[in-house]
């Protein structure tokens, strides 16, 4: 029963890959329809591109050819039709058949050692996330005094905490209610840790605990859906971004040819700041200049209050005005286009810079204690003006920049503005690129050692054993099928470690059928009938196989639980393999044995 | 096979192989320490191919043109691919990028074949997590070996792990080869190893010292091994033969995996025979000690 259940689910790794290619809209926001479908059949009918299927699958048409050649056949030929219009992208689909799907079949995932890829773990800069998030506060209050005529002696930001001062008692009672209300939030926990000093008319306000944990969980979780969208547009099969840990982003493109174009696009670590120009009257501590990133136009002054950061973008394209000149337009969402609409009215003729955003790393050689070199690393933020243009009218949700200069500048800044939609920088932090020929190298090399391993055990075990040995050898069989079967059906990833697991699983499974047979041998050295000797070895060996077993799980467990990537497929290809060699070298090869031996009236037994 | 080996005999001698092993290795990692790979150190790794034998002394000549000077350059597998590997400066993601480019400008049948690279943070980390790792599976070993059997067995399964792991490592340190991840991968795979030959052996001992009454412990001791012996060999010849075909087929990436592994297999089947009897021996084991049989054993006796 759990034999041919693990036989169904290894089925699908019998059927080869076949070439595909994946087509999708450029703009990630619509997925794919009929209209493209019938489009993408007509251009490979005029093509007379044989095509083995088209359909559409998830938001992509996915179309599979049966040749490779056809494949780039077929991609020349979409790309000039659809040109900008479509993501195309090359692909290796699955030709599992329809009965097995529907079961839940298919192939073993491939990690990206063997499938060529990249893998980028990103952390996100939570620090600076914070310091944006104060920025503002430190702004809403400020407005809030002024609104509610709360006379504020002075108000800064210094390193994690706000600080207030106020000119009067009674001043400070008022901020101090208002410090309080907002302090209680729905869920019940404080967002804020006060610290009021009643002598001095002063409050400390730095953020609370679970305030920050909420400020990381929402910067990371803006910056995974924001690379997800960056990744959509790479049009990359079953690609992976996903959490890890508190702070950091794992990106895995399987699959991947042009590794820099990829890194380009992820790597944006940039973020966008929105900000009315500082009129010449403004205090000097209002306001900060920076420099624009095209060289030749100088400098500019803004005001550091942010009206809107990148995490409100939420698109940007390029296009044409009324009289053709290039522009760009932008979306922000509710809360977004609200803040532009408080910060804009009013202020109709001023220019509204936008500032781009970017995290660099240094590092300087110092000493340490003892003289030693260290290496001391540090990252600092470059903030550049991408644009700063005159406001025309009150600002929403929706608006655009005109007088950007050529259609390809235009574009460009869009593609800016689109890729700074990060709530907080990141860095990349870790790095690996396979390329496609080790990939299959790797298979190739990993798939042969796993044949003359299982070869060599079976050729020993045959010498040494005979027909028990051949009850073991199918024994060990069935445990490579069922491995795989397993580790299909639960969506495992299988990766060059992991086909190691299965080679040292291979080599490690006959022992429980060793011992079983060393124990035979011995009670037929007591003088025990055979089959009274078959019964005994298998029962005596038991309690020293799950002792022995048990302990390698711990150790195999506890490797998946310190282990990243590739050593957590080690881990679970290791554990997987423990549990069905048990399985099968107890149950399977006792089977078998019953089968040969069982109710016969054996005189003499070869062990 | 039955053999009769006197083992206990030679115990002595095995304790001062054990421990010159020991005191090498301890001595090795002191005063050389670790060749830590890429996913320790940190840095910046790239693999290259080319049509025909690489001239590594142009690829370290470019290299020095382009500002880089501290840096590894070596073939990789065959003459024709080229491992490069820059020490970590900066934390710079972009470093394999940016040599693979001017690579390629210099010749274009240049075929990437990986990058890798890892910032400090994430080496430092691993190098902890790792440690971490290792003594977890080793304190949690031990409370299992301690439930089933008892602590004078958990002392020396933990013992002979111990000692195995730490004769791979003083191993790698002593020939600098490379440690990286999927050898520590190797390490708790050989702990997973050599524990289950320690369990079968020690297995052995509790049963024959339950069974047999009036027999001197080193007696036993001797008599378990030789009992178990041939089963020790046999797998250990299987897993060995797995591992040579992963050490010559499998490719350059896991050499160092089948490599830590099979050193292990030799020094697991070994400690199994010695360190664990030894330790027994030396906490002098009694039959009172296992005097109290566990359900499982007394299960077993009735069996027909």
């Amino acid at each position: 029963m759990v034999l041919s259940i693990g036989v169904i689910y290894s089925l699908p790794n019998l059927y080869p890959a076949k070439p595909a290619i994946q087509i999708a809209y450029t703009d990630s926001g619509k997925s794919a329809d009929q209209i493209l479908l019938n489009q993408v059949k007509e251009i490979l009918e005029d093509q007379a591109i044989g095509a083995e299927s088209v359909g559409l699958k998830d938001n992509n048409i996915i179309a599979k050819f049966n040749s490779f050649d056809d494949q780039l056949a077929g991609k020349a030929a979409l790309q000039k039709t659809l040109l900008d219009q479509a993501i195309i992208a090359l692909n290796l689909e699955p030709s599992t058949p329809q009965w097995l799907r529907d079961i839940g079949g298919g192939p073993l995932k491939l990690g990206l050692d063997l499938s060529g890829g990249v893998h980028f773990l990103l952390e996100v800069d939570i620090d600076s996330a914070l310091d944006n998030r104060l920025e503002s506060l430190l702004n809403e209050y400020r407005k809030k005094f002024r609104d509610d005529r709360i006379n504020i002696e002075s108000s800064r930001k210094d390193n994690k905490d706000l600080l207030f001062s106020f000119t009067s008692e009674e001043d400070y009672n008022k901020a101090l209610k208002i410090f309080n209300e907002d302090n209680i939030t729905p869920l019940g926990t404080p967002l804020y840790d006060l610290r009021p000093n009643t002598l001095r008319n002063l409050v400390e306000l730095a953020y609370s605990q679970s305030a920050i944990k909420e400020i990381r969980d929402y910067a990371v979780g803006q910056n995974l859906m924001t690379l997800r969208n960056r990744v959509n547009e790479l049009g990359v099969s079953e690609p992976i971004v996903q959490r890890q840990g508190s702070s950091r982003i794992v990106v895995e493109l399987p699959g991947v040819q042009d590794t820099t174009a990829a890194k380009k696009i992820i790597g944006k670590t940039a973020n966008l700041e929105f900000r009315l120009e500082a009129a010449s009257t403004t205090s000097r501590l209002r306001k900060e200049e920076f420099d624009f990133q095209d060289e030749r136009m100088g400098s500019a002054f803004l005001e550091k209050k942010i009206i809107v950061a990148g995490e409100r973008v939420t698109n940007a394209s390029s296009g044409f005005d009324e009289s053709g000149f290039a522009q760009v337009n932008i979306t922000l969402d509710m809360q977004g286009g609200r803040a532009m609409q408080k910060a804009t009215n009013g202020n109709i003729g001023r220019r509204l810079g936008v500032l781009f955003v970017e995290q660099k790393n240094k590092s300087v050689l110092i000493q340490d204690a003892d003289g030693n070199d260290v290496i001391e690393q540090s990252s600092y933020i470059e903030k550049e003006i991408i644009s700063l243009a005159t406001v025309q009218a009150v600002l929403g949700t929706a608006f655009r920049i005109t007088g950007v200069g050529s259609p390809q500048e235009a574009s460009e800044l869009a593609l800016l503005l689109r890729a700074g939609a990060l709530a907080a920088p990141m860095k990349f932090v870790e790095e690996r690129t396979v390329g496609p020929s080790l990939g299959k190298e790797n298979i190739e090399l990993g798939v042969r050692s796993i044949i003359i391993g299982l070869l060599s055990v079976i050729a020993f075990m045959l010498f040494y054993y005979r027909w028990f040995g051949f009850a073991a050898n199918i024994a060990l069989f069935a445990n490579v099928v069922l491995i795989t079967g397993f580790m299909s059906l639960l969506g495992a990833t299988l990766t060059l470690p992991g086909i190691a697991g299965i080679v040292l699983t291979i080599g490690m499974a006959v022992d429980a059928n060793v011992l079983i047979f060393s124990r035979i041998r011995e009670e037929l050295v007591d003088g025990k009938d055979p089959q009274t000797a078959i019964q005994e070895g298998f029962s005596r060996a038991f309690v020293t196989i799950v002792d022995a077993n048990v302990t390698t799980l711990i150790a195999s467990i506890v490797l998946y639980a310190i282990g990243t990537g590739p050593i957590k497929g080690f881990a679970i290809t290791l554990s997987i393999g423990i549990l069905t060699s048990m399985f099968t070298a107890i149950l399977g090869t006792r089977a078998i044995i019953n089968l040969m031996y069982g109710n016969k009236n054996i005189k003499e037994l070869r062990v | 096979m039955n053999f009769k080996i006197p083992f206990m005999t030679y115990r002595r001698f095995a304790t001062m192989g054990s421990l010159a092993l020991l005191i090498m290795s301890i001595g090795s990692l002191g005063f050389k320490g670790l060749n830590l790979g890429l996913d320790f150190s940190g840095g910046t790794l790239i693999e290259v191919s080319y049509e025909e034998a690489a001239d590594l002394i142009e690829i370290r000549d470019l290299m020095s043109n382009n500002g880089f000077d501290d840096f590894q350059v070596v073939n990789f597998g065959s003459n024709s691919d080229v491992l490069i590997k820059v020490a970590d400066k900066n934390g710079d993601s972009q470093l394999g990028d940016v040599i693979y480019k001017f690579l390629q400008d210099a010749d274009p049948s240049t075929e990437l074949k990986r990058i890798e690279f890892v910032g400090p943070q994430i080496g430092s980390e691993l190098r902890d997590q790792g440690g971490l790792g290792m003594l977890v599976a080793l304190g949690m070993i031990l409370l299992y070996v301690a439930f089933r059997f008892q602590y004078k067995f958990a002392l020396g399964a933990v013992t002979a792990l111990a000692h195995d792991v730490l004769i791979i490592l003083g191993l790698f340190s002593l020939f600098s080869w490379d440690f990286d991840l999927t050898v520590l991968a190797a390490l708790l795979a050989v702990i997973g190893y050599s524990l289950n030959d320690t369990i079968v052996v020690s297995d052995r001992i509790r049963e024959n010292f339950r069974g047999e009454r009036g027999f001197e412990p080193h007696e036993i001791i001797n008599r378990s091994i030789n009992q178990t012996l041939s089963r020790t060999l046999i797998t250990s010849l299987t897993t060995l033969l797995v591992l040579l075909a992963l050490f010559f087929f499998g490719g350059d990436m896991i050499k160092g995996f089948s490599q830590a592994l099979i050193i292990g297999v030799l020094i697991g089947t070994y400690s199994s025979i010695y360190v664990v009897a030894n330790m027994l021996l030396g906490l002098s084991i009694t039959q009172d000690d296992l005097a109290i049989p566990e359900p499982e054993g007394a299960e077993f006796d009735d069996m027909p």
